[in-house]
């Protein structure tokens, strides 16, 4: 008999109509939670911080609105809209109130807002004044740090306006014993608190808000009992009536207890999962290694009988809906950086156990074919490859690829354990990691990571080596020298890591006082309850509660930095064939395709007030004339962009060119990881980039590598887009000669496939051992779009007919047609593998 | 040949890495140039003659044809060697007729079983049966074009008569030295029918060993080359055969010769 049942299994009718509701309207803002957390902290005002948010957590459970939605098995709603999203004022709220009356309308993730809504908000957010994470943060940064923010040298955004998230919990503590037994821990811990204990007060405060949290949680689930049985009584279907007397038994007894069969452990994993997006606004809340945890449920259900596959099947299916049903609203800009309404809950099959040996089952195959069923962006779906991995496994990844959702992202065990190990992780911890979020990877329930702390622009230290450190009239980095006067590569090379180092340390100050901020005024005691060691250490994760501790901000930018790195020294110092003053002027003229009209209305505001010094008349004809002639565009760069294009680029498996680009990511990644966090952790360096390569390319000035300004910068550890001209191996051989070990908050690599690609059992077989080689020779990750350009291009045309499109952004999917026209450009730009 | 094989030198006109539909798994595919026939349909018109040429590409002149030695050549096909590892893939001679360079046609062949890489030919075998017989034993699969059994009619389109190809082909076959795939280019006018396709399958059928024929759909891609090229492209207003089409061609070939026949490579 064969080890796994492989086979697909038919999806139910369900799913369709679930999936059908749940994209009736467009997503819409709700303001109950943002009220109640408000008014439980009007009633907490002289308690301790973690008592207030545990209060505020069971306020808003007790009081929130409830929904069973039309034939959902399993429950628990955050919004009575689909798809809708609360809002989070602890961390900040300016921007909202800002965007009131444009969030329903702006190009990235809009969202409908009611004119009762915004009235609540804005009651509710009167309270916030001075009192968010963010105010905290920024009062605790240092004045170059906010200055080099105001630049835009890295965007620290995300923690910096929202609740971190970006974990894994222990779901399987919840599934094996409940909130029930978790505070019953937590009362023992308590009990044997003593109150001569030096840490007496912190540490008995923060284990009676995390019983108040599991209580809550388990108050929560029995208002869906109650609900469902009501539902129930006035219930004119048998089946249904049946269905939802069952929900009101799960809900009876789950999160409360441990799961005594499948559907109760699908309904506990889905409270757990739905209540830590309700505690705070932090995305990348991954559920990991769901075949893992949820195995035994499903294994002793049908050893018994009492389940069979295709109703399993179908309650996976379900929560895969659900996971869809959470959204969240963010600021226009950062919408821009996580366009899609993605939520980056990452869930992850196969791999090794904490042994070594492969764990694949049953439910690694079902996952897989879940996300074929439901065809949506959540869960991002990652699969874990090595050596041992099932080769039937892998294929039928590769058929969930082919469908084009942009699922699973390939993970490489060969890497991604050493790599863990490096940063201090047991070998046996290592072997069971997950991925979070995107592409970061940690050991579940024993960590916070940090992993999304910033995005990291490395084009723009690269900008100021040719300013002195000047950018538009201030000083951003340190003085680096006259540019023109360099006399050799290594000088020049210096120079950038100087400006490297510098923004770098700015960084670590940005995110080092923005975690000072979330452990003082929102730590998260559900979220801590099921997070090693924080009952026994009596605190919560955000004070270094968890057993290992990192920050992982993320750099990118690395194709345009090697390919311009390599452009100088080739054409400045080795062939001499163009002069530093002629490539910075170029730069300065943005090869004189015409400036952006940012930078030339800042050119024009810095020469009328260079008259005005001089004590000259300002000519308005001869202001605007500047100002065409600076936004016109010539032919006088024409010669220095061929020979820019001549020279060899990153991404054409040639060894010297990729050699150069490790060392350009090791200007990231090696000071990077000499810095420590307040919560006793390391510093580790991703590459990769979310959707963030086009809105922070916007930003930044044209590039030595020919890249004109404001255009996108290359993603993740890809080649910029269209210089890889030698098709996918060769693309991968130069990928994989990046360190990817040091990496080790995860690399991204996207790689754009033609659907003719993968035709066939045949074409499975070559894109598997495509995955397998990229492997075999170290690199990290893998993703694919495989669409075709066509399509793409169709479906920007007419979006009414591509609702349901999804495709891979970053380190998650999206619907296409909900991304802002710049990104729809940036993917239908990557360059595109076609098998010849 | 020279003195060391690896130093034999021969004409190029490319080298594609991540072939995967001519021939086992990932595949990188070596380009000769020089061609014995002048196909009408040719979606190379850049590898007909052997002589080093200018093509216009996307307004730019780009010189096509290059001299290189095995050795060189088979240094970028190492590049992929992990693929081939794992997809079972290799080398593939394509053109051109490789075999109008028979010496560095063979020292190529060579050089990749000797390190262990599979290889595989497209050829129509129009070549002297002496020159075919010594690359046999260092060529795992040969994909061989078998355009047309009607002589006359081949002649019309290809510019010679096809006798010399089709007796190579029971040569090959009777060898059993390597596996012997047919594929058919279908192209509309020429051979696009149901007699014309079954003859072909017949016949294949027949050649002891032979279980695979690919029909190969016509297809404009090279069109463009030929303005490059300063050619006339004769087939402009022919139309590529819709699916339905080569579905109802493959049936036919099937039920005459119960080869295994597949539409595409």
């Amino acid at each position: 008999m064969a080890k796994f049942y492989a086979e697909a299994i038919k999806k139910s009718d369900r799913i369709d109509r679930l999936k059908e509701n749940l994209f009736r309207k467009m997503p819409e803002i709700e303001s109950a939670r943002a009220r109640l957390l408000t008014e439980s902290y009007r009633q907490t005002e002289n308690e301790p911080t973690i008592i207030r948010r545990a209060k505020a957590f069971q306020h808003i459970l007790r009081n929130i609105p409830i929904i069973i939605r039309d034939e959902e098995l399993v429950v628990g709603s955050t919004t009575i809209a689909p798809r809708g999203c609360q809002t989070y004022p602890e961390f900040s709220y300016e921007w909202l109130e800002a965007e009131f009356d444009t969030v329903a309308t702006r190009t990235a993730d809009p969202f409908y807002i009611s004119e009762e809504a915004k009235k609540e908000i804005a009651e509710a957010d009167k309270y916030w004044k001075g009192k968010t994470t963010s105010e905290l943060a920024t009062s605790y940064m240092a004045p170059e740090t906010l200055v080099a923010m105001k630049h835009n040298m890295f965007t620290p955004g995300n923690y910096f306006y929202n609740g971190v998230g970006h974990v894994t919990v222990h779901y399987d503590w919840v599934l094996a014993v409940g909130f029930s037994g978790i505070a019953e821990k937590a009362k023992k811990a308590l009990e044997a608190c003593k109150v001569s204990d030096a840490d007496y007060a912190r540490r008995s405060r923060f284990l009676q808000a995390v019983i108040i949290s599991c209580e809550a949680a388990v108050a929560y689930a029995k208002r869906y009992a109650v609900l469902a049985r009501d539902m129930a009584q006035k219930e004119g279907n048998a089946a249904r009536r049946a269905e939802l007397q069952r929900i009101a038994d799960n809900c009876e007894r789950v999160p409360e207890y441990g799961a005594q069969n499948f559907w109760e452990a699908c309904q506990s994993f889905w409270f757990v999962q739905q209540l830590l997006q309700i505690e705070s606004s932090g995305h990348s809340i991954s559920p990991g290694r769901f075949d893992q945890y949820m195995y035994p449920y499903y294994k002793k259900d049908l050893d018994a009988g009492k389940i069979t596959r295709e109703f399993a099947q179908e309650l996976i299916d379900c929560i895969w809906i659900k996971l869809n049903d959470l959204n969240k609203c963010r600021d226009a800009a950062s919408a821009e950086g996580f366009a899609g309404y993605s939520l980056f809950q990452n869930l992850i099959v196969g791999g090794q156990n904490a042994e070594g040996l492969d764990v694949t089952n049953d439910l690694s195959y079902m996952c897989l074919t879940a996300s074929m069923h439901v065809m949506l962006p959540q869960p991002s779906l990652s699969i874990r490859v090595w050596n041992g991995s099932p080769h039937e496994l892998l294929i039928h990844a590769a058929e969930v690829t082919r469908t084009g959702v942009g699922l699973p992202a390939y993970y490489n065990d060969e890497v991604i354990i050493p790599s863990l190990m490096s940063r201090g992780l047991t070998l046996q911890d290592a072997r069971e990691y997950n991925i979070i979020g995107c592409v970061e990877p940690q050991k579940a329930g024993k960590t916070e990571g940090w992993h999304d702390a910033a995005f990291f622009n490395m084009c723009r230290p690269l900008e100021l080596v040719f300013s002195d450190g000047m950018d538009k009239g201030e000083q951003v980095g340190p003085h680096t020298g006259d540019v023109t006067q360099f006399k050799t590569f290594e000088e020049f090379y210096d120079a950038y890591k100087a400006q490297m180092e510098y923004s770098i340390s700015l960084l670590v100050n940005a995110d080092n006082a923005i975690d000072a901020a979330h452990a003082e005024r929102c730590p998260l005691p559900f979220l801590s309850s099921m997070i090693e060691d924080c009952i026994g250490r009596g605190k919560t994760v955000q004070e270094g509660g968890a057993v290992y501790n990192f920050t992982g901000p993320q750099g990118f930018g690395i194709a345009n930095m090697a390919d311009s790195l390599y452009a100088i020294k080739t054409l400045v110092y080795d062939e001499k064939k163009v002069t530093m003053e002629e490539y910075r002027k170029a730069l300065a003229e943005n090869y004189g395709k015409g400036l952006p009209a940012s930078e030339v209305e800042f050119l024009l505001g810095e020469v009328v007030k260079n008259l005005h010094a001089a004590g000259k008349p300002v000519n308005e004809a001869e202001v605007a004339s500047a100002a065409r002639a600076l936004m016109t565009p010539t032919n006088k760069y024409d010669k220095l962009l061929e020979m820019i294009d001549a020279v060899p680029k990153f991404g054409n498996d040639i060894e010297e060119v990729d050699a150069f680009a490790r060392d350009v990511a090791y200007t990231y990644t090696r000071p990077l990881e000499k810095y420590r966090n307040p919560r006793g952790g390391q510093y580790q360096a991703g590459l990769y980039p979310v959707s963030a390569n086009v809105p922070l390319g916007a930003q930044t000035g044209a590039t030595p590598d020919g890249r004109l300004a404001g255009k996108p910068v290359a993603d993740g550890v890809s080649p910029s887009a269209g210089k890889d001209t030698h098709g996918p191996t060769a693309t991968a051989n130069s990928v994989s000669r990046l360190d990817h070990f040091i990496a080790s908050n995860g690399t991204l690599f996207n790689q754009k496939f033609h659907p003719s690609a993968l035709s066939g059992r045949k074409g499975l077989e070559n894109f598997v051992a495509l995955i397998r080689s990229y492997f075999d020779q170290k690199g990290s990750h893998m993703q694919f779009n495989v669409v075709s350009r066509e399509t793409l291009l169709d479906a920007q045309k007419h979006p009414e007919n591509y609702k349901h499109l999804v495709v891979r952004v970053a380190g998650y999917s999206a619907l296409f047609t909900t991304l802002s026209r710049s990104l729809q450009d940036d993917i239908i730009n990557r360059t595109e593998q076609q098998g010849m | 040949m020279a003195e060391n094989y690896l130093d034999e030198r021969g004409r190029i006109f490319d080298i594609q890495r991540y072939s995967i539909h001519d021939g086992s798994g990932i595949r990188t595919i070596v380009f000769l140039k020089g061609c014995v026939l002048r196909c009408k349909w040719c979606c190379n018109p850049e590898s007909q003659e052997y002589k080093i040429q200018t093509m216009t590409v996307q307004g730019k002149p780009k010189v096509i044809g290059q001299d290189v030695t095995v050795r060189e050549v088979l240094e970028t096909v190492e590049r992929d060697r992990t693929y081939y590892r794992r997809s079972n893939g290799g080398m593939t001679l394509s053109g051109g007729e490789s075999l109008c360079q028979p010496a560095f046609c063979e020292a190529l062949l060579r050089g990749a079983k000797e390190r262990g890489l599979t290889t595989a030919m497209e050829s129509m075998a129009c070549a002297d049966w002496k020159v075919i017989e010594r690359i046999l034993p260092y060529l795992d699969t040969y994909l061989m074009d078998i355009k047309h059994t009607d002589p006359v009619k081949h002649e019309k389109f290809t510019g010679r008569r096809n006798e010399l190809m089709l007796e190579n082909a029971k040569k090959v076959a009777a060898s059993g030295m390597t596996e012997l795939v047919i594929r058919v280019p279908v192209i509309p006018t020429f051979n696009c029918t149901k007699e014309e396709i079954e003859s072909i399958a017949r016949f294949s059928a027949a050649l002891p060993g032979v279980k695979k024929m690919h029909l190969l759909p016509y297809h404009r891609l090279g069109q463009d080359k030929y303005e490059g090229l300063g050619r006339q492209y004769e087939l402009k207003d022919i139309v590529p055969p819709d699916n339905a089409t080569m579905e109802a061609l493959a049936d036919a070939a099937r039920r005459v010769s119960g080869l295994d026949v597949q539409i595409g490579g």
